[in-house]
């Protein structure tokens, strides 16, 4: 089967965010004075082929775990959705 | 003899020919490792260079830590020869898991490309060894991301067993304690932000970088690095 990931990173919660933080700081510039939370992360979508979604879904999250994201300061997310078959 | 140094070098290196000229000036021999090596024998010594290792893709260091080299690094280190990562050099090193925590965007954003004061914190690691704890030197800086960030309970482990190697005087980046420099628990690895060899003869506006590079030189020969106090 053939699958779509997409790996949302985002820093972990408590790890300071400098760029969620400095937009955050610029909003208010443009008269966005009602903005707070803003986090910034990395999208990253790859295509798989794997016997299941569990096989796909494990195989992404070992990536996740080794180069995708580091675990010391970033946690992520995997949306994984069927394509058609290869 | 002087210590034979080996110098890593990955696609997006840059730095690496500053280290070589540093460590023959300070009396050393230096030789370029490229990342796609599998070994670094007979050397006494690697450094890990700044730069822009594989472009700093994904993550400063994340491509790097993959390279063939790193193995070799890596059984070089838990050997208990001495590595330095300088500036990349720390992040790949981080990111490699050889030294604790990660570097990240520098708070504010700010790019900081500048001359800054770093305290000597402890004598127990393989650049400070025989340098007198509390010793104050200029040292330049040149980067986007060495806002150094670990959890609570790291920290508190770095600074228990005596690891935080260097603290900057002036926090430029908004790393967590003002640390500039790191080690591992034998003392022998260390990452630092600072860049030593850029300021190793005076030509350079500062000499302050040569008590690092020589205390690694003399670390390395001296076979010092096995006998480091342990924590």
């Amino acid at each position: 089967m053939r699958f779509e990931a997409q790996v949302e990173v985002t820093h972990l919660p408590g790890v300071l965010d400098p760029q969620g933080a400095t937009v955050e700081r610029a909003l208010p510039a443009l008269g966005y004075t009602n903005v707070s939370a803003v986090r910034i992360g990395k999208s990253i979508r790859l295509v798989i082929d794997a016997e299941s979604e569990a096989a796909a879904r494990a195989q992404v999250e070992e990536m996740c775990e080794r180069i995708l994201a580091n675990p010391v300061i970033e946690a992520y997310t995997i949306d994984l959705q069927v394509l058609a078959d290869a | 003899m002087g210590a034979r140094v080996g110098v890593v070098v990955f696609p997006g290196t840059n730095c690496e020919l500053d280290v070589v000229h540093a460590v023959e000036h300070l009396g050393g021999t230096g030789a370029l490792v490229w990342h796609g090596d599998r070994t670094v024998a007979g050397f006494d010594a690697l450094v890990v260079p700044g730069g822009f290792a594989h472009g700093d893709y994904l993550r400063t260091g994340a491509i790097a830590r993959f390279s063939p080299v790193m193995d070799a690094v890596r059984d070089f280190a838990a050997a208990g020869g001495p590595v330095v990562g300088i500036c990349n050099g720390f992040q790949v090193l981080t990111e490699a898991g050889l030294l604790p925590g990660a570097l990240q965007k520098n708070a504010r954003l700010k790019f900081r490309c500048d001359t800054v004061v770093c305290r000597v914190e402890t004598g127990r690691s393989v650049l400070t060894h025989g340098v007198e704890v509390g010793t104050e030197l200029r040292l330049p800086i040149n980067h986007f991301e060495g806002n150094y960030t670990c959890d609570a309970e790291t920290l508190e482990r770095l600074r228990a067993e005596d690891r935080v190697v260097l603290r900057y005087v002036d926090n430029p980046n908004g790393s967590v304690d003002d640390i500039a420099g790191v080690s591992n628990e034998g003392g022998n690895v260390v990452g630092l932000m600072p860049h030593p060899e850029r300021a190793s003869e005076m030509i350079l506006g500062s000499d302050d970088g040569a008590v690092l590079l020589t205390a690694l030189l003399q670390a390395s020969v001296s076979s010092l690095s096995g006998s480091l106090p342990r924590a």
